[in-house]
C-alpha cells in the first residue's frame, strides 16, 4: 500500500471524474459510463427542480424525512429501493447487451463489464432486495400485530438513513471514481490493496458496513416489535405467517449481519492499515474471508426469501377466500429454514480445496432444505385447493413464483451436488439459478405485496390492467432472460466474462436481451401502473380499508390508516382475527370510550446521521483523513447530543381520536358492501361482504 | 416519578404504579440484550479468526516473545472490580440510594476503566517495541482486530459514563435515565466477559498452542 497522502483533498482529482476519460479517449465504453454518470447528476437536478416548482422542501422535511411513522419509512424504503431496481435492471441490459454482441471484446472494456456486475449484484442484493424487504415489512407488520409503530421507531429512522447514504455511495461511485471490480462477494486478494490500489473495493467496503449497520439495527427492531409489540390476545400461533416470516428474517439478521461486518472491516484494515488477514504474504489467509463472507451470504438469501414466502402465504389465503393451509407446518418449515440457512455456507465454494468429507456433509445440508421449502410449496397449493379463487395482481405473482420457484429449486438441489458442483461452478447456470429464484422467490413476491397493500397505504387501488400487463412482462421477460442462461452454462460459458469465443452460444445470448429488454418494458409498466392509477384514483378509492377482503388485523382499519394505526388496540381472539370478526358479524366494533394516545414526535436524527455517515464514508474513500475525522466526531456528538431530548412524544386528544374514528365507523356502515366478483369494479370501497359458503 | 424506598425487589424500581414504565422499561432492555447478542457473534468471529491464525507468525514474534501475563493480570483485577462497581451502582438504584451514589460508583468505575485501557495501550506499546505490530503477520492482525476491539468497546463505555453522569445530574432519576443505566450495567458486564474470553483464549491459548 501506498503511503497516505496528506493533501488536503486526499486522493480525490478531476481525473476521478467519467468526463476526463471521455476527452482523453472517446469511444463506447467512456459514452457508457458517462450516459451513466449523466443520468445520475440528471435525475437528480430533476428532483431538485421537481421539489422546488412545485414548492415540496417543507412538505418532503415536515412530513417525510424527519417522520418516525414506520408506514412513511417504510414507503422511503420502497421508493429508495424502486429507485436503485431502475439502475440494477439498466446495468442488467447493458451486460447481457455486451454478451448479445457475439464472440469477440463486444464494446464494453474488460474493467467496465466488471464494474458492472459488482455495481449490479451489490445494489441488488443490498439495495433493492433488503430495503424492499424491510420497506414493506415497515409498513405491514405494526398493522398486522395490532400495534402502534415498531419497537423503537427513532432507530427505524436512522436505519433508513443509514441504509439510504450506503446506497448514495454507489450513485457516487458513477460520478467520481470507479465502482469496485470484484464482484458483490469482493473476494480477497483480488480486491487487496496489492492488486487493487483504487478506490473501488473502497467504494463497496464502506458501503457494506454502513448499510449492514443500519440492516442490523432494523433486524433487531422487528425481532422485538414483533417479540413485545403484539396486541393482547395474538399469541405466537395467532401471528400471521408474514410475521412469522418477518422474526425468522430478524433473527437471521441478527445473527448474519455481523460476519459480513467484520469481514468488511477485515478487508478494510488489509487495505487501509496494511493488515495482513487476507494477503497472499505474512500469513493472511483468504479463506478465513470466503468463510466469514458466506456465512453471512447464505443466510442472506433466506432473510431475503422468507418475507416473500410470508407475503404468498398471506395473498394465497386472501385471494382464496380460505385459511391457510397447514399454518403449524408452515411455521416449522420457515423455522427450520432459518436454523439450516447457518449449515450450508460452504456449497459456495465447493471447489476451494476442502475435503470430500466435509464438501458431502455441506452438500446433504444443502439438500435438506428443500424439504422445509417443499412443505411450504405443498401447503400454499393446498390453499388454492377449492378456494374461491381471484386472479388479481398479486395472486397472478403467487402462481407465477410457484411454478418458476420449483425449477430454481430444483436447479439448486443439483447445485447442491458437490460433484455436479464441480462441473457447472462458475459457468452462467448458476447465474440462471439464483436468478430463478431471486426474480420469481424474492421480486415477484414484493411486486405481489406493493400491489396487494397499496391500497392500504393510499387509498386506493392500483390498475388492474396495468398490473396484469406488467405480470406478463415479467414472467416472461424472466423466462427469456435466464432460461437460456442454464443452457449455456451447462455448454461451458463462464459467468462474469466480458467476452468469449465460441460462436454457438451467441443464439442464447441474443434471446437473453430481448428477455432483458422485455424486463425494462416491464420496469416501466411498474410506472405506467403507477401513473394510470394516480390518474384514476377517484373511481379505485376504498376508504373502508378492506378492498380484497383481507384476513388480518391491517384490514380492519381505515385506508390510508391514521398516524396511531388503531383507535383502539384490538383484542385478538383468533388466528385470521379480522375474517374471523366478519363470520361472526362482529367486525369494526364501536368501542365504549377512547384513550390519549402517545406516539413518538419527528427528529432529524436519522437525516442527520445520513448526511455524516456519507460524508464520512466518501472522507475514508478519497483518504480524506480529517474530514473523516471530523465526521466521526460529528456523528459521537450527534447522538449524544440527540440523547439529551426529552420531549420524544406527542399526545394525540381521546377527543380527536373519537372525532375520527366515528366519522370512519359512520362510513363504514352507510357503505354497501361488495361481493368478490366486484373486487375490481368502481364499486368496491373497501367493505367487503364475506364470502360466507367459501369460508372455512 | 417518586418511589417508595419500602418496596424494594429484585428488578428495577421504577415507582409503585408503573406498569406502562415497566412495559416501556422491559422493551428497551430486551432489545438491548438482543444487540449484545449480534454483538457477542462479532467477538465470537474475531475469536475464531485469531484461533486459525495463532500459527500464522510469518516467522515474526509470538505469544511466547509479546505477552505480558503481568499486566493481563492487572488489567483482569481491574477490569473485575469495574464490574463490581457498576454492580454497587445498580444496588444504590435498587434501594433508591441518592443519585448521588450513583455518580459515584459510575466515577469509580470510569477510573477503572480507564486505567484498563492505559494499561492496555502501555502492552501494545510494548508489544510494538519487539516488533510486534499487526503488520508484521497474520497471527498480529488477529490479535490487533480483536484485543483493541474489545478496547474500543470499554472506550465507548467510559464515553458512556461520562455522558450518563452529566445526565443524571442535570435530568435526575427519570424512567428513562433509569432505563439507560440498567442498559450501561448490562454492556459494562458484557465487557467483562468478552475479556474473560480474551485471557482465555488469546493469552493463555496463545501461550499454550501459539
Amino acid at each position: 500500500m501506498t503511503s497516505p497522502k496528506t493533501d488536503f483533498f486526499g486522493r480525490l482529482s478531476w481525473d476521478a471524474l467519467p468526463i476526463a476519460g471521455l476527452l482523453e479517449n472517446p469511444n463506447t465504453n467512456e459514452i457508457v459510463a458517462n450516459a451513466a454518470a449523466g443520468i445520475v447528476i440528471v435525475g437528480v437536478v430533476v428532483v431538485v427542480v421537481l421539489l422546488s416548482w412545485f414548492r415540496l422542501w417543507t412538505t418532503l422535511w415536515r412530513d417525510w424525512l424527519t417522520s418516525v411513522d414506520h408506514k412513511k419509512i417504510g414507503i422511503m424504503y420502497v421508493v429508495f429501493a424502486i429507485v436503485m431496481l431502475a439502475r440494477g435492471v439498466l446495468e442488467g441490459v447493458v451486460m447481457r447487451a455486451q454478451q448479445a454482441a457475439g464472440p469477440g471484446d463486444g464494446f464494453l472494456e474488460a474493467e467496465h463489464f466488471a464494474e458492472l456486475f459488482s455495481t449490479h449484484g451489490t445494489i441488488m442484493i443490498f439495495f433493492v432486495a433488503v430495503p424492499f424487504v424491510f420497506g414493506i415489512a415497515n409498513y405491514v407488520v405494526p398493522l398486522m400485530i395490532g400495534a402502534r409503530d415498531v419497537a423503537f421507531p427513532r432507530l427505524n429512522q436512522i436505519s433508513l438513513g443509514l441504509t439510504v447514504s450506503a446506497g448514495m455511495m454507489l450513485m457516487v461511485s458513477l460520478v467520481v471514481g470507479r465502482f469496485s471490480t470484484g464482484g458483490w462477494t469482493a473476494y480477497p486478494p483480488y480486491t487487496g490493496a496489492a492488486f487493487n490500489p483504487g478506490v473501488g473495493p473502497d467504494y463497496w467496503i464502506w458501503a457494506i458496513v454502513v448499510s449492514g449497520v443500519g440492516t442490523t439495527l432494523t433486524g433487531i427492531n422487528f425481532a422485538v416489535t414483533i417479540y413485545k409489540m403484539r396486541a393482547p390476545g395474538m399469541t405466537f400461533m395467532r401471528l400471521p405467517m408474514y410475521c412469522w416470516t418477518i422474526i425468522c428474517s430478524s433473527i437471521l439478521i441478527i445473527f448474519a449481519m455481523p460476519p459480513l461486518g467484520v469481514a468488511a472491516l477485515m478487508l478494510a484494515a488489509d487495505r487501509y492499515l496494511d493488515f495482513h488477514f487476507f494477503t497472499n504474504d505474512l500469513g493472511g489467509n483468504m479463506m478465513n474471508y470466503a468463510n466469514l463472507f458466506w456465512l453471512f451470504g447464505h443466510p442472506e438469501v433466506y432473510l431475503l426469501v422468507l418475507p416473500a414466502y410470508g407475503i404468498y402465504s398471506e395473498v394465497f389465503a386472501t385471494f382464496s377466500a380460505k385459511r391457510l393451509y397447514g399454518y403449524n407446518s408452515l411455521v416449522i418449515a420457515t423455522m427450520s429454514i432459518a436454523v439450516l440457512s447457518f449449515t450450508v455456507w460452504l456449497h459456495h465454494f465447493f471447489t476451494m480445496g476442502q475435503s470430500a468429507l466435509i464438501n458431502a456433509v455441506f452438500g446433504i445440508a444443502t439438500m435438506l432444505i428443500a424439504i422445509p421449502t417443499g412443505v411450504k410449496v405443498y401447503d400454499w397449493m393446498a390453499t388454492l385447493w377449492r378456494g374461491r379463487i381471484r386472479f388479481s395482481v398479486p395472486m397472478l405473482y403467487g402462481l407465477a413464483f410457484l411454478m418458476l420457484f420449483v425449477i430454481g429449486g430444483l436447479s439448486g438441489v443439483i447445485l447442491a451436488n458437490p460433484t455436479v458442483d464441480y462441473q457447472v461452478h462458475n459457468t452462467l447456470f448458476l447465474v440462471a439459478h439464483f436468478h430463478n429464484v431471486l426474480l420469481p422467490g424474492v421480486l415477484f413476491g414484493l411486486l405481489a405485496a406493493y400491489n396487494y397493500w397499496f391500497p392500504k397505504a393510499f387509498g386506493f387501488r392500483l390498475n388492474e390492467f396495468w398490473g396484469r400487463v406488467t405480470v406478463a412482462l415479467w414472467t416472461g421477460g424472466f423466462l427469456l432472460t435466464f432460461m437460456p442462461l442454464y443452457f449455456v452454462g451447462l455448454m461451458g460459458m463462464p459467468r462474469r466474462s466480458f467476452s468469449y469465443d465460441d460462436p454457438s452460444f451467441q443464439p442464447f445470448m441474443i434471446v437473453a436481451i430481448i428477455g432483458a429488454l422485455v424486463i425494462t418494458c416491464a420496469l416501466f409498466s411498474v410506472l405506467i401502473q403507477l401513473w394510470v392509477s394516480i390518474r384514476d384514483r377517484k373511481k379505485t378509492r376504498v376508504p373502508v380499508g378492506d378492498p380484497w377482503d383481507g384476513r388480518t388485523l391491517e384490514w380492519s382499519i381505515p385506508s390510508p390508516p391514521p398516524p396511531y394505526n388503531f383507535a383502539i388496540i384490538p383484542q385478538v381472539t383468533d388466528r385470521d382475527d379480522f375474517a374471523a370478526a366478519k363470520e361472526r358479524g362482529v367486525a369494526y366494533p364501536t368501542p365504549d370510550a377512547y384513550e390519549d394516545i402517545e406516539l413518538p414526535r419527528n427528529t432529524g436524527i436519522g437525516f442527520i446521521l445520513c448526511v455524516f455517515s456519507g460524508i464520512w464514508m466518501f472522507a475514508l474513500v478519497w483518504w480524506i483523513w480529517w474530514l473523516a475525522a471530523l465526521m466521526t466526531v460529528l456523528i459521537i456528538l450527534a447522538v449524544i447530543i440527540w440523547t439529551f431530548d426529552d420531549s420524544t412524544e406527542l399526545t394525540i386528544a381521546a377527543e380527536e381520536v373519537r372525532r375520527d374514528h366515528e366519522a370512519w365507523l359512520s362510513l363504514v356502515h352507510n357503505e354497501t358492501a361488495v361481493d368478490r366478483d366486484y373486487e375490481t369494479s368502481s364499486e368496491n370501497r373497501g367493505l367487503a361482504r364475506p364470502d360466507l359458503e367459501a369460508v372455512t | 416519578m417518586k418511589r417508595a424506598p419500602t418496596h424494594s425487589y429484585p428488578g428495577i424500581n421504577l415507582g409503585e404504579r408503573h406498569a406502562s414504565a415497566d412495559k416501556a422499561a422491559e422493551v428497551v432492555t430486551f432489545g438491548f440484550w438482543v444487540f449484545l447478542m449480534s454483538d457477542l457473534v462479532y467477538f465470537g468471529l474475531m475469536f475464531a479468526i485469531y484461533i486459525t491464525m495463532i500459527d500464522a507468525q510469518a516467522g515474526g514474534p509470538g505469544p511466547h516473545e509479546l505477552f505480558d501475563l503481568k499486566s493481563v493480570f492487572a488489567q483482569t483485577l481491574i477490569l473485575l472490580t469495574s464490574s463490581l462497581t457498576v454492580g454497587l451502582a445498580m444496588l444504590a438504584l435498587k434501594y433508591n440510594l441518592p443519585r448521588g451514589r450513583i455518580i459515584l460508583w459510575f466515577g469509580v468505575t470510569l477510573l477503572l476503566g480507564l486505567s484498563f485501557l492505559v494499561l492496555e495501550i502501555r502492552d501494545f506499546m510494548a508489544m510494538a517495541e519487539k516488533g510486534g505490530i499487526p503488520q508484521r503477520s497474520g497471527f498480529l492482525s488477529a490479535f490487533f482486530g480483536l484485543v483493541p476491539l474489545h478496547g474500543l468497546h470499554v472506550a465507548a463505555g467510559c464515553l458512556w459514563l461520562i455522558v450518563l453522569g452529566v445526565q443524571l445530574r442535570v435530568k435526575g432519576m427519570t424512567d428513562v435515565i433509569i432505563s439507560r443505566v440498567v442498559r450501561l450495567a448490562l454492556f459494562w458486564h458484557f465487557l467483562d466477559l468478552i475479556w474473560i474470553g480474551i485471557i482465555t483464549i488469546v493469552y493463555f491459548g496463545g501461550l499454550t498452542y501459539g
